[in-house]
C-alpha cells in the first residue's frame, strides 16, 4: 500500500467517524468541537490533491471564523438535553428525503464529471500556485467571481444593518 | 537522497523549536528585569548570577505542584485547552525563513523547515485556530468567570485578526508573493517594507499586540475584574502551558514582524559579507541580525506593558472595528492608488 493511500485511508476514517460524532452526541458542543475536527480532515484531503491554497484557506474559513461562532452561539445558549425541542415525525421524514435526493443529485455529479487531470499535466503549469489560480478566477471565472463577492458585500451590509441599534422613540 | 532530506529537516525543526522553547523561557526572565528596570526595583536576582536560573526553578515548581481538576463534566477538553494553545504557538514557526542557506560540504542547507507558496496564509491559518485552546480552556473550566474571560478572549482575538488580515493585503499588493521566503529577498539591503508600508506596519504590530493577549489588550486577565482570566480554575503545569503559549507567540509576533516589515535575515552589505568572508559567515550574520531584530521586539513588546494601562472594553472594540479596520482598507485604496500612479496620469492626459 503506498503512502498517500495510506494517509487517505486513515484520512477518511476521521473525517467520517467525526461526521458522524457530529450528529450522534448528545452535547451540542462536542457536536460543535466534532465539525471542527471533520473540517481539519477535509483540508488534509485538500492536501493531499496539493491544493494548498483551499486546504489553508479552508481552514482559516471553517475552522477558524465559521466554527468559531458556532462555538461562541453554542456556549452562550447553554444548551441541555431538557431544553432540546420535540421534532414532529413529519420535520424528521422531510429530513430523510432531502438527504436521498440531495446524496442523488451528488452521485449524479460525480458520475458525470469528467476528470480532466490528463490534459492539466500536459501543460506543465502549477495549477496548484496562487498565481495560476488568481489569473484564472479573473480571467476565466471573472462574473461569477464578481457576483459572489457581490453578494458576500450585501450580506455584511445586512449584518451591520442588524446589529445596529434600533432607533427608541423619545417621549 | 529523501531519507536524507528528512533527517535535515528533523534536525532542524528540533532546532528551531528548542530555540522557541528557549527564547519563551526566557523572555518570562526578561520580563521581569525590564519591569523591575522600568520600575526601579532589582528584579528576579537568587537563582544564579543575574537570577539567570530563575525560568528553571519556576518550571520546577509548575511541574512539582498539585495538579487539580474542577468538577466539571469535560475533563478532556480542559486537559486539550493549554495543549492546544502551545502547539498553535509552537507550529508558525515552521514556515519562517531563519536565514538565507548554508553550504555544508558542497551540499545546500535552506535556513528554514518549508518554503510552501501560501507562507502567509499558513501563518493566518494557525493565528486563527488559537483561539481554540482559549475558548475550550474557559469552556471547560465549568466556571463563569472563565467563560466570561475566554469570550472576552476570543472576540478580541476575532476583530484584530481583520484588520490584520487587511493590513497585510497592501504588502501583499507590493510584493506579489505569499512566501515568507520571497517577502525576505525583496527586502535585500535596506528596502525594509516599513519604508514602504509605515500605516500597514502601524496597524500590524497594533494587531500583533491583540493577538498575543499583552498589555494594552490584555483584558482576558484583567485580574481586578475577572480573577485570572480563562485560567483562572487551571493550575501547575496546565497553567504553565497557557503563560508559556503567551511567550511563545510573542517570540513567534516579533519573528514574523521582523520578516514581515524589517527585513529579515538581510542587512547592510550583506552582498558584500558573503562575496570576502564566504557563503556560511554572512547567511549566519543574517540570522544573527534576524535574532537581534527579534530580541528588539519582544523588548519593545515589554516597554509597551509597562508603559500604556489596560484598554477598557468598549474601547477596544471601538478601535478595532472603528479605527483600524477603516484606516488598513484606506492604505490598501492609497497603496493601489500609488501602484497604478503611471497609468493613471497616463489615462488623465498628463
Amino acid at each position: 500500500m503506498s503512502t498517500v493511500l495510506l494517509i487517505f485511508c486513515i484520512l477518511s476514517a476521521i473525517t467520517l467517524s467525526t461526521a458522524f460524532l457530529t450528529i450522534f452526541s448528545k452535547q451540542p458542543i462536542h457536536s460543535a468541537i466534532y465539525l471542527v475536527l471533520c473540517f481539519f480532515s477535509v483540508a488534509g484531503h485538500y492536501l493531499l490533491f496539493n491544493a494548498q491554497f483551499l486546504a489553508v484557506v479552508h481552514i482559516i474559513v471553517y475552522s477558524g471564523a465559521i466554527m468559531i461562532l458556532f462555538l461562541f452561539t453554542v456556549m452562550l445558549m447553554n444548551l441541555n438535553k431538557e431544553d432540546e425541542v420535540h421534532k414532529p415525525r413529519v420535520t424528521r421524514l422531510a429530513a430523510g428525503i432531502i438527504f436521498i435526493l440531495t446524496s442523488l443529485v451528488l452521485l449524479a455529479i460525480f458520475i458525470q464529471t469528467k476528470p480532466i487531470v490528463g490534459p492539466y499535466d500536459d501543460t506543465g503549469v502549477d495549477y496548484q500556485s496562487i498565481k495560476v489560480l488568481g489569473q484564472v478566477l479573473l480571467n476565466e471565472y471573472m462574473v461569477p467571481f464578481e457576483f459572489a463577492s457581490i453578494l458576500l458585500l450585501v450580506a455584511m451590509i445586512g449584518a451591520v444593518l442588524l446589529s445596529k441599534r434600533e432607533k427608541t422613540e423619545k417621549n | 537522497m529523501e531519507s536524507a532530506i528528512i533527517i535535515e529537516k528533523s534536525i532542524f525543526i528540533f532546532t528551531i523549536f528548542a530555540i522557541t522553547m528557549l527564547a519563551a523561557m526566557y523572555s518570562t526572565w526578561a520580563e521581569r528585569k525590564v519591569a523591575a528596570w522600568l520600575q526601579d526595583r532589582i528584579g528576579p536576582n537568587r537563582a544564579g548570577p543575574l537570577g539567570l536560573l530563575q525560568p528553571l526553578a519556576d518550571g520546577m515548581k509548575l511541574f512539582s505542584k498539585e495538579e487539580f481538576l474542577p468538577n466539571t463534566p469535560n475533563k478532556f477538553l480542559f486537559v486539550v485547552g493549554p495543549a492546544i494553545s502551545m502547539s498553535v504557538a509552537l507550529m508558525t514557526s515552521a514556515v519562517i525563513p531563519w536565514g538565507d542557506k548554508l553550504v555544508i560540504g558542497g551540499h545546500e542547507v535552506i535556513l528554514q523547515a518549508t518554503d510552501i507558496d501560501v507562507s502567509i496564509l499558513y501563518v493566518f491559518g494557525v493565528l486563527s485556530v488559537g483561539v481554540y485552546g482559549i475558548m475550550i480552556g474557559g469552556w471547560a473550566s465549568n466556571n463563569k468567570f472563565s467563560l466570561m474571560s475566554a469570550m472576552r478572549a476570543s472576540s478580541q482575538m476575532i476583530s484584530y485578526e481583520v484588520a490584520m488580515g487587511l493590513s497585510l493585503i497592501a504588502l501583499l499588493m507590493m510584493s506579489g508573493t505569499l512566501s515568507l521566503k520571497e517577502i525576505s529577498e525583496q527586502q535585500a539591503g535596506m528596502n525594509w517594507n516599513v519604508f514602504y508600508q509605515p500605516l500597514g506596519f502601524i496597524i500590524f504590530l497594533v494587531c500583533s499586540f491583540a493577538e498575543t493577549n499583552r498589555t494594552p489588550f490584555d483584558l482576558a486577565e484583567c485580574e481586578a475584574e475577572l480573577i485570572g482570566g480563562y485560567h483562572t480554575e487551571y493550575s501547575s503545569m496546565r497553567m504553565g502551558f497557557y503563560l508559556f503559549a503567551e511567550y511563545a507567540s510573542m517570540f513567534i509576533s516579533s519573528t514574523i514582524l521582523s520578516v514581515l516589515y524589517f527585513g529579515g535575515y538581510n542587512y547592510p552589505g550583506m552582498g558584500w559579507a558573503i562575496e570576502h568572508w564566504g557563503v556560511n559567515a554572512g547567511n549566519l550574520i543574517g540570522v544573527a541580525v534576524l535574532f537581534i531584530k527579534i530580541c528588539a521586539f519582544i523588548f519593545f513588546f515589554m516597554w509597551v506593558r509597562w508603559t500604556i494601562p489596560r484598554f477598557r472594553y468598549d474601547q477596544l472594540m471601538r478601535l478595532g472595528w472603528q479605527g483600524l479596520i477603516p484606516l488598513a482598507i484606506a492604505n490598501i485604496v492609497i497603496t493601489g492608488l500609488v501602484m497604478v500612479r503611471h497609468e493613471l496620469a497616463a489615462a488623465l492626459g498628463f
